[in-house]
């Protein structure tokens, strides 16, 4: 993992002392909200419906058990005990007073974090594939990129009153887990002839005019990367919209003068750009990379660990060898649906879900967060990944420990055995606490969780991803849900219209309106009723997404409409 | 209050050295470059400056120019060599088209005054002076302290930019 040298830490430190001063000066009415509000949300920090929410960053979603014990403080110190995880990999606060929100930055310092640029018109905190470091297909660690993008995004002089705001994504593998081509940029690293390089996408997004990014570059190195994306960036900078802020995104500006003639104009910049000697020495990545160096694993037939958590007793005699408590089929089930294949034998990647039935996705409460913090000093090398689709991984945990985890998990509620089912739901906040939103999503998740609460039927339906937005800003990526769900206000009553056919994965794909929209329990009923028609029609192996491609929307709108 | 107001001239032009050997109070401070006096540069009688427009279509010897948020400072480039002004306007600080503009024309190797000039406030200036601009006019008035406070507060950058500041990778590696 990363970790901060004296630099980084002054810088982290100055921006509380400047943050301090900028919210001084707010109470003390030397400045506007108007002039605040940019400061403030370069610092993460929204005004909602019923307070601020502070929103802290987690760089490509990568934290250490130190760090998320903060999380956990943080929660019980300033907020009401919890915390929720976010589609941008982040945690936002619900419940913060202006006037203690220097004083949480601080203590976010204290642990090489903070909420820089988690919102405003700039660079956003660099999203990436949450298996990063693990994944049995990985080319490379995306985190040692986006850690170079974090540094060079940080307070960029240029880049930090953009048209709107800016998204990059960068990933390691084949398998896209981080919807990146619905990314500001997207970065896909690839091998040619033996070489590293990324392959650079510019200009896709979600929000109400969705795209999917044309590839731009096919082969940028790591020596060239940050020119290249000051290149991207300076020719946004000069062309984006800024009449308009629905027309304002990067995308727009590439749908209207097209990607040829954007590429173009950024490979004439990027041939001056690189002139300016913009990019970091080889030194430089070789010590970044240093850092995500993978941790000392241990030979597959090494004895278990015991379990010893301040939050929970687990008896310690778990062999990690079959047992008769290991036939349970809760956990059998569980770890059929939660864990996913590392690149070193004899280890696991384990996703936490936060996705009860009934419960609010991506919440956590202080006590989960310590005790998966826990889980992950014990059994995970230390490090835990927050996923765009809000749970937490432990990325590194030995198979023979896999029983231990999920009892551990498993007392904590935090055992739900529905990774990529139809109730591991992406929900934004909505309407229960968005200023934004038209409609609730929470409730809506939570009932459809309801519907599809037996197990069995779950994973008969196999691999679905539903994700729910309460507006056309579409937060719950909804675009990229085999079934998303946008709620809209349709005089003055909530109303949800239903998507199919979404992805945000490799083969990324835009969801289409199937028709008229329904009432909040209307909407669940849809949901079920797709699902039937996919039963019925399904061949072999299919998922949903694949039965809907290729049998079209017609047999889903007439079941629905009919 | 009147756009005209006496502009502001920063310790450290373009080149200048890094924020944190500033004198406690810029505006004091002597010039890196005495030959060039940014005080008092624009009083009443000076040049004013005219549009890009008027700069390019005729045949003015004109050695100011003002661009508006929309222009593009590429324009400028062929003619930098006889420029001692340019005025970039921000109408709104939430339009970020003139950092753009300033790094450009550093970048191509532009050494006269540079001057943000509009809706320019304390919190953007030391974004603004990374990115070249060496005066200021602002709207509205700024308290000297919290610039002084902005101008110095980050001992060090992540990016290489128009400032001359040598960014942390540098220093890490040399």
């Amino acid at each position: 993992m990363y970790k901060y040298d004296q630099y980084d830490q002054q810088i982290v430190d100055a921006r509380v002392e400047e943050f301090r001063d900028q919210v001084k000066r707010r109470l003390a009415g030397q400045i506007t909200e108007d002039q605040f509000k940019p400061l403030r949300l370069m610092n993460g920090l929204y005004l909602q419906l019923h307070a601020y929410m502070l929103r802290v960053a987690i760089p490509y979603g990568t934290l250490d058990s130190r760090q998320m014990r903060m999380l956990a403080t943080i929660a019980r110190k300033y907020d009401r005990g919890y915390g929720h995880f976010t589609t941008r990999q982040n945690i936002q606060y619900n419940w913060i007073k202006l006037s203690d929100a220097p004083d949480i930055l601080a203590d976010l310092a204290t642990v090489e974090m903070h909420a820089i640029q988690t919102s405003g018109n700039c660079i956003r905190n660099i999203s990436s594939d949450q298996y990063a470091g693990a994944a049995a297909d990985e080319v490379a660690d995306p985190r040692i990129w986006a850690e170079l993008l974090r540094q060079w995004s940080t307070f960029h002089p240029e880049f930090s009153y953009l048209p709107r705001k800016f998204k990059i994504a960068v990933i390691g593998a084949e398998e896209d887990r981080a919807a990146m081509r619905l990314h500001d940029i997207g970065i896909q690293l690839v091998k040619r002839d033996g070489v590293l390089g990324g392959r650079i996408y510019v200009g896709g997004g979600m929000g109400r005019t969705p795209m999917i990014a044309p590839e731009i570059k096919d082969f940028v190195t790591a020596d060239d990367l940050l020119s290249y994306v000051e290149a991207c960036l300076r020719v946004y900078n000069r062309y984006g919209r800024r009449d308009n802020i629905y027309k304002a995104r990067i995308k727009i500006l590439i749908h209207e003068i097209g990607a040829d003639d954007y590429r173009r104009q950024v490979e004439e910049e990027f041939a001056h750009v690189k002139s300016l000697g913009l990019d970091p020495p080889k030194a430089e990545f070789e010590r970044i990379t240093a850092m995500f160096a993978p941790p000392s694993f241990v030979a597959a037939d090494t004895p278990a660990t015991p379990f010893v958590s301040s939050e929970v007793e687990t008896p310690a005699s778990a062999t990690g060898v079959s047992t008769a408590l290991e036939a349970n089929g809760d956990f059998q089930a569980w770890r059929a649906q939660n864990t996913a294949a590392h690149k070193q034998p004899g280890y696991a990647i384990v996703t936490i879900s936060l996705k009860p039935t009934g419960g609010i996705p991506g919440d956590a409460t202080a006590e989960q967060i310590d005790l998966m913090a826990d889980l992950a000093e014990r059994y995970s090398f230390d490090e835990l990944r927050v996923t765009h689709a809000q749970n937490i991984v432990l990325p590194h945990v030995r198979k023979a420990d896999l029983y231990a985890v999920w009892q551990a998990l498993d007392a904590a509620g935090l055992a739900p055995a529905n990774l990529d089912l139809i109730s591991d739901i992406i929900a934004c906040p909505g309407l229960d606490y968005c200023s934004l939103a038209n409609a609730r999503s929470i409730p809506v998740a939570q009932k459809i969780a309801t519907r599809f609460a037996d197990q069995n039927r779950q994973r008969d339906l196999g691999e679905l991803k539903l994700k729910i937005s309460g507006c056309i800003n579409a937060c719950g990526h909804h675009h990229a849900g085999h079934i998303g769900i946008l709620g809209v206000d349709k005089k003055g009553t909530e109303n949800y219209q239903l998507l199919l056919g979404g992805s945000g994965a490799e083969d990324t794909s835009l969801a289409k309106i199937t028709g008229p929209g329904f009432d909040e329990d209307g909407i669940v009923d849809a949901v079920e009723t797709v699902t039937n028609v996919y039963l019925a029609k399904r061949a072999e192996g299919e998922r949903f997404l694949d039965t809907y491609r290729r049998v079209g929307m017609e047999p889903f709108k007439e079941a629905l409409y009919g | 209050m009147d756009k005209c107001n006496t502009p502001l001239p920063l310790a450290g032009g373009a080149g200048g050295g890094p924020v944190a050997d500033a004198p406690a109070n810029p505006a004091d401070s002597p010039s890196p470059n005495p030959s060039r006096k940014r005080e008092g540069d624009r009083t009443e009688g000076d040049e004013p400056a005219v549009t890009l427009d008027a700069f390019l279509d005729s045949q003015t010897n004109a050695t100011a120019v003002r661009l508006e948020a929309g222009d593009d400072a590429r324009a400028l480039l062929p003619y930098l060599d006889r420029i001692a002004l340019v005025e970039v306007s921000f109408p709104t600080f939430r339009d970020g088209r003139g950092y753009s503009a300033a790094r450009v024309l550093r970048e191509a190797g532009y050494t006269g005054e540079l001057r943000a000039q509009g809706d320019v406030l304390v919190d953007q200036m030391p974004l603004m002076k990374r990115c070249g601009f060496d005066s200021f006019a602002p709207q509205a008035e700024i308290d000297p302290a919290t610039l002084e406070a902005a101008l110095t507060r980050y001992e060090n950058v992540y990016q290489k930019a128009a400032d001359g500041r040598v960014p942390v990778w540098a220093l890490r590696h040399g």
